[in-house]
């Protein structure tokens, strides 16, 4: 690049400094031997005169004392020592996306390697996964052409403590005389049950029993698409169904009916619901409707005032 | 061979390229120590510097421009921080046929990365790999700030906090404010990792400058200077450069390093912690209790003008003792990945 002016008026231009091919080093009888075993798939470490093993090997050990020619055999398992998360990468990095660089001392081995540890798939400036600890149990991920250098090692891998186990049957299922009953009113834009000859109670949807009393229902009566919140929950994991995180998940008392009915509320912060909130069903299109429940995409608020708990404490 | 700190000089860092040379932002530094001792010309010249910054080799050479080299001088230089030049000097001055010594450092972190690395210091990070060891670290681009994260990460697992880091780090930058000489760097703030766990205040900053000492002995330290800096001990020690071969959470090699150098009983202590996990260690390894003022000059998370930061700490250390603000003082460097070497320097009154 042509050299350019700066605000401050000196010159500046880009240099680079390199030794093109880069240098050729000697490794000697000890490190030699280990990129060998390396570049052939194998760890090794080497004796030291106190007895310990150093890895990866070099020719003293701290105390100064020349090693013995002894190689042993470490690893592949590791335990992680120390580690460091990289967010984001540089350039000279072993990987483009967040990884970790740790010290990884082999089962067998008294010291430590320094090497890349990958954890997965991150995006760019992720957190710290919480799997990454200090005793991190890991493995070697060899490259398929070695060449006899540390790099041989793409990098460790944590060792295998779950799978994931695919689980899935498939049914053809009769929704029964009594649901198909209701979803036919669903069909028509109207809630369907049933009372009880016996105690009297209204149940929607209908079993074509009174689970009270055990004894069939015939008596059809229709509710209106009103009710009263009961109970709820505040959802933070997405659903499909709902508009967004977080969602309410609720339990409604359609008027007229003894029974409530898990329904979505919208349409309302979900800090804001409460129980005894008076909704009513948000209806798709009619056009779209179907003998299916999501013809009612959730309940909203209708404005009425709450209806007070005493009401509603028996629905609970 | 009595042997004194009679002057200190230093820059005013910048943390970006001010659009001098490495000669150019040193020769002022010699003109004004010269100017303070009286001395032209000194028994035995020595250096630290680093020409990998500036990317052209022997490029210490052409700093001798700045001390001016004719009729020949005796000279040398280390690839170190100045402060290993300072310990070469101390050691010739020993000999007891010279009795002045000029010491300097300088460093242009602003330089490396492409673009240069003013606004990150990835430029940096990147180039202090050529640093490691070629067989096993250096293929692996493992880069300054990755090292430094995995030694905080094992001084966390020993009981430290994070926020025992930025403690360290806002104390560091609030007395580098008041510091004429340092960067005037804000409160840390709500900063996303660099490595985890080192955020970017926990990290030195880029900084350009240059800092010169006059060591004398005897009786020309006296003439010198009024209340000479006498250096009563000086070590320095090295261990095992893998960073696997040893125990990250200490540093045996600046405890042995202190012990040798007598480091007990200092009033104030200059280190040259890097990252701010490296100055826990440092205490704990000095055996520096708390009643010890560390780094009221902010350190190098203040000022980081690289190969010149290590002597820095020993010239501040030393102007403590020259203004009376303190009897007895300790200097401290560092070189190498996770406080590899360090050395020691105990002054006094």
């Amino acid at each position: 690049m042509p050299p350019s002016d700066t605000e401050v008026g000196a010159l500046v231009a880009d240099h680079a400094l390199e030794f093109p091919g880069g240098y050729t080093r000697s490794v000697g009888p000890v490190i030699g031997r280990f990129l060998t075993e390396l570049r052939d798939g194998r760890l090794v470490g080497v004796r030291t005169a106190s007895g310990g093993v150093l890895f990866p090997p070099l020719e003293y050990d701290d105390d100064g004392e020349a090693v013995t020619g002894e190689f042993v055999e470490v690893g592949p398992d590791a335990t992680v020592q120390t580690y460091a998360w990289v967010p984001r990468p540089l350039p000279g990095h072993p990987f483009d996306r967040p990884f970790a660089w740790a010290l990884i001392k082999p089962d067998g081995a008294d010291t430590a390697l320094l090497h890349a540890l990958d954890l997965g798939e991150f995006e760019p400036g992720a957190k710290q996964p919480k799997t990454l600890r200090t005793g991190l149990r890991v493995r070697p991920k060899w490259r398929a052409t070695r060449t006899g250098g540390i790099t041989d090692i793409e990098c460790f891998r944590p060792e295998v403590t779950m799978i994931g186990a695919p689980s899935r049957v498939e049914y053809r299922l009769s929704a029964g005389k009594a649901l198909t009953r209701f979803l036919t009113g669903i069909a028509e834009g109207r809630f369907l049950g049933h009372r009880c000859g016996v105690c009297g109670k209204v149940y929607v949807p209908m079993k074509g029993l009174c689970p009270v009393d055990g004894v069939p229902t015939t008596e059809e009566v229709e509710v209106p698409d009103t009710g009263t919140v009961t109970t709820y929950a505040v959802n933070n994991i997405p659903d499909p169904r709902a508009p967004a995180v977080p969602f309410v998940s609720a339990y409604i008392l359609l008027d007229g009916s003894d029974i409530a009915m898990l329904a979505l509320v919208a349409g309302i912060p979900a800090d804001q619901v409460r129980m005894g909130l008076r909704v009513k069903a948000a209806w798709k299109p009619r056009e779209e409707w179907g003998r299916t429940m999501e013809n009612i995409t959730w309940f909203e608020p209708t404005g009425e005032p709450d209806v007070p708990f005493e009401d509603i404490q028996d629905y609970v | 061979m009595n042997t004194a700190v009679v002057a200190f000089a230093q820059t005013e860092h910048t943390g970006e390229d001010s659009g001098l040379t490495e000669v150019e932002l040193l020769a002022p530094v010699i003109t004004a120590i010269k100017e303070r001792t009286g001395l032209s010309r000194f028994g035995f010249t020595c250096s630290g510097s680093l020409d990998y910054l500036a990317g052209a080799p022997f490029s210490f050479v052409s700093a001798l421009d700045a001390v001016g080299a004719w009729p020949p001088i005796s000279e040398s230089h280390v690839e170190m921080d100045a402060a290993w030049a300072l310990y070469e000097a101390w050691v010739r001055l020993q000999h007891g046929d010279i009795d002045t010594a000029l010491v300097y450092g300088f460093g242009k972190t602003s330089q490396p990365g492409r673009g240069g690395g003013v606004r990150h210091n990835t430029g940096l990070r990147a180039l202090m790999t050529l640093q490691l060891d070629p067989y096993y670290l250096a293929p692996l681009g493992v880069d300054q700030v990755s090292l430094a994260a995995l030694q905080a990460r094992a001084v966390l697992e020993g009981g430290h906090k994070e926020d025992d880091l930025r403690a360290v780090a806002a104390r560091s930058r609030e007395a580098g404010r008041g510091n004429p000489y340092a960067l005037d760097l804000p409160e840390p703030g709500d900063e996303d990792y660099e490595v985890v766990p080192l955020r970017p205040y926990d990290c030195p900053p880029v900084t350009d400058g240059a800092a010169a000492i006059v060591l004398a002995t005897g009786d020309r330290a006296r003439e010198l200077c009024e209340t000479p800096a006498w250096i009563r001990g000086i070590d320095h020690r090295i261990e095992a450069h893998s960073p696997g071969a040893r125990d990250l959470s200490r540093s045996e090699s600046a405890a042995l390093a202190g012990e040798k150098a007598g480091a007990r009983g200092v009033e104030i202590a200059e280190l040259h912690a890097q990252f701010s996990h490296e100055e826990l260690i440092l205490r704990d390894a000095l055996g520096l209790s708390d009643d010890v003022r560390i780094n009221p000059s902010g350190g190098a998370l203040a000022a980081n003008p690289m190969m010149a930061t290590g002597l820095i700490r020993i010239g501040e250390a030393a102007s403590y003792v020259h203004r009376g603000q303190a009897r007895r003082t300790l200097g401290h460097a560092s070189s190498g990945p996770c406080l590899q070497q360090n050395l020691v320097c105990v002054l006094e009154a």
